[in-house]
């Protein structure tokens, strides 16, 4: 495996039909990077990533993701990035236990090994007294922290969180981000996609998709500045409002 | 495997978590059995029957006393002119009439004695059942007339029927094989498809196939515990007939147990299939309420004989999984047939289990894509 890069990507193209999700994207996302994924809806994030994360077939190009192939290894991808999406993402009539017992089991953790995360995560998250509640009872901030944690449960290398913090008010998404970057810190990549152009401002690099081409990608400031644009909503703007496709 | 485990046990919990799902399992079986059983039965018991003729004519007197010492079958009016017949029709007051010719039992010996049965066909299945009951009492009847007129057997034929494996004619032995039929397609089928459904809804199918977990063995977490409580309701279904309804169980225990496996296969394919192409929770109860009760329970020979169908509609019957397996069901347990009698219905529903659990993971996968 590549030292430096968690992924790669050449030339990736999607087709269904006639009409062509992605157009031939290339892009590398290094280590430990915060790397922001965004696109207005039907641009082709979702499908790209759904290749990323293993989940579908490229129709043509090539790339690797956490070292290995996208098109052959996918079973190896999907055992080493954690997943979190923008949907709620934990079984609401378990509880906060048996969700975290359930993905680490389905991840092929020991059981020691989940019983010992279990605790370490409620810890961490201060939720001790809330292990026993369903997931369905806690407030949506709390979901959001543990839906994150519990994608993280089998320390992959990367984790894609699909628009994680839709539907919370900015204190908590602010909170949320802080955890995002204790992640980075600790050497995982995080790949994310978001609506909130504030939240674009937070990561390390940001690549912005139209029309199934990736036509920006910088560090949120390099962006800001070729475009003269103020902030990274505005940015957006100006690129993304170049699309013909229709939503 | 411990993927697997840990998919299953989750699966499990959905289910007993979720009180919906545990009535439609536990009760419905119960209910269902039951409402067959003693509501729906199609016997006809203590029907009501006026007669219609001359109380002091002896031979009248006779056949009239055979009546109503038969079990299903009671005296409720005496008439004095087939006038009044319609009269106790219209008011609900008889469920048949039997009307005795004038001078009957002088008549006899000319061979000119006339007795009629007036069935009311509104309800023709009951007409018809009460009417035989009541023409073969009035068989016996006149044998014995004829032996008392003349000193012999006069009609040179009689014909006896007698009904092979039930010879009480109980319904039980038609609609316990439909309604199993019925219940495990409809739990299965119906249960599988709104969980998977769910998951849909809620996103967490995502999770799970972004989760190294194969895709077959995410179906596969879905289908057993479904396959499990099916087991448990076989046996409830099968418990509840033998004991209450007191239908046989004639032949072997394992290869009904087979025949049902089978068919619960089927069944849950069908139910992933129905995941497929729903999108919401309420389609797919809908499509599995609807669109699969109704043809299994038309077409599967439960209601209406398969036999007396349009040809056209005899070979839609044909694709039906829930015929075969009543077929099945009646032959094993009733006639009490072995293995080499039930090879081709067993053939058939074993390919139609393997055909639809193929094509349904199949295209449950290409939706994925």
């Amino acid at each position: 495996m590549n030292t430096e890069y968690a992924i790669r990507i050449r030339n990736l193209v999607k087709k269904f039909g006639d009409f062509t999700a992605v157009d031939n994207i290339t892009f590398d996302v290094r280590k430990g990077e915060i790397f922001g994924f965004l696109g207005a809806n039907g641009a082709g994030k979702t499908t790209a990533m759904r290749i990323l994360c293993g989940l579908s077939r490229p129709t043509s190009g090539s790339g690797t993701v956490a070292g290995f192939d996208i098109c052959r290894e996918q079973e190896k991808i999907k055992r080493n990035i954690g997943y979190m999406s923008q949907k709620f993402s934990l079984y609401p009539d378990l509880t906060v236990r048996e969700n975290i017992r359930l993905f680490g089991g389905i991840y092929g953790l020991k059981d020691r090994e989940i019983k010992e995360k279990t605790e370490r995560m409620l810890d961490m998250l201060e939720m001790k007294d809330a292990g026993g509640r369903f997931a369905a009872e806690l407030p949506l901030g709390w979901k959001q922290k543990l839906s994150f944690s519990i994608a993280l449960v089998h320390s992959p290398r990367i984790i894609f969180l699909d628009e994680p913090t839709g539907g919370v008010d900015p204190e908590t998404r602010r909170r949320f981000w802080e955890l995002i970057y204790d992640t980075a810190g600790n050497g995982t990549t995080v790949f994310v996609t978001t609506h909130y152009m504030d939240e674009a401002e937070y990561c390390d690099r940001v690549s912005i998709m139209v029309d199934g081409r990736i036509d920006a990608m910088d560090s949120p400031a390099g962006l800001k500045e070729r475009f003269a644009a103020r902030s990274m909503d505005e940015v957006f703007r100006i690129v993304a409002g170049k699309a013909v496709r229709e939503e | 495997m411990k993927e697997f485990r840990a998919s299953v046990k989750k699966e499990f919990l959905h289910i007993f978590r979720d009180k919906r799902t545990i009535l439609i399992v536990m009760i419905m079986p119960v209910v269902q059995i039951i409402l067959f059983g003693f509501a729906v039965s199609t016997e006809v018991n203590n029907a009501r029957v006026a007669v219609c003729g001359d109380m002091s004519d002896p031979q009248i007197r006779r056949a009239t006393e055979r009546m109503d010492e038969n079990k299903y079958l009671e005296i409720t009016a005496i008439l004095s002119s087939p006038g009044e017949i319609t009269d106790l029709f219209r008011k609900n007051g008889a469920d048949a009439a039997v009307c005795f010719s004038r001078n009957f039992g002088s008549r006899i010996p000319d061979g000119r004695a006339s007795v009629r049965i007036i069935g009311d066909g509104s309800d023709p299945n009951t007409a018809r059942m009460i009417t035989s009951y009541i023409s073969g009492v009035l068989q016996d009847t006149a044998a014995d007339i004829d032996i008392s007129v003349s000193g012999e057997k006069q009609s040179s034929m009689t014909p006896v029927v007698q009904l092979m494996y039930n010879p009480a004619m109980k319904s039980s032995y038609n609609f316990v094989p439909g309604v199993m039929g019925l219940i495990l397609m409809l739990i299965c089928s119906m249960m599988t498809a709104v969980s998977i459904v769910r998951e849909k809804e809620t996103g967490t199918l995502e999770l799970l196939l972004v989760s190294p977990v194969r895709p077959l063995w995410v179906i596969m977490s879905k289908l057993i515990p479904y396959l499990l409580l099916s087991a448990f309701n076989f046996a409830t279904i099968l418990l509840l007939s033998h004991y209450v309804m007191e239908v046989p169980v004639n032949g072997s225990l394992a290869l009904l147990s087979l025949a049902a496996t089978l068919f619960v296969i089927a069944s849950l394919a069908i139910g992933l299939l129905v995941s497929v192409i729903s999108s919401s929770q309420r389609t797919a109860m809908l499509i599995c309420g609807m669109g699969l009760t109704m043809p299994t329970m038309i077409f599967s020979g439960i209601i209406f004989p398969c036999e007396s169908m349009p040809l056209a509609l005899q070979w839609f019957s044909d694709i039906i999984p829930a015929k075969w397996f009543i077929i099945l069901v009646k032959k094993i347990m009733i006639q009490g047939d072995g293995f080499t009698a039930i090879l081709k219905e067993l053939g058939i529903l074993a390919g139609m289990a393997a055909a639809l659990l193929a094509f349904s993971i199949k295209s449950f996968r290409t939706r994925l894509q």
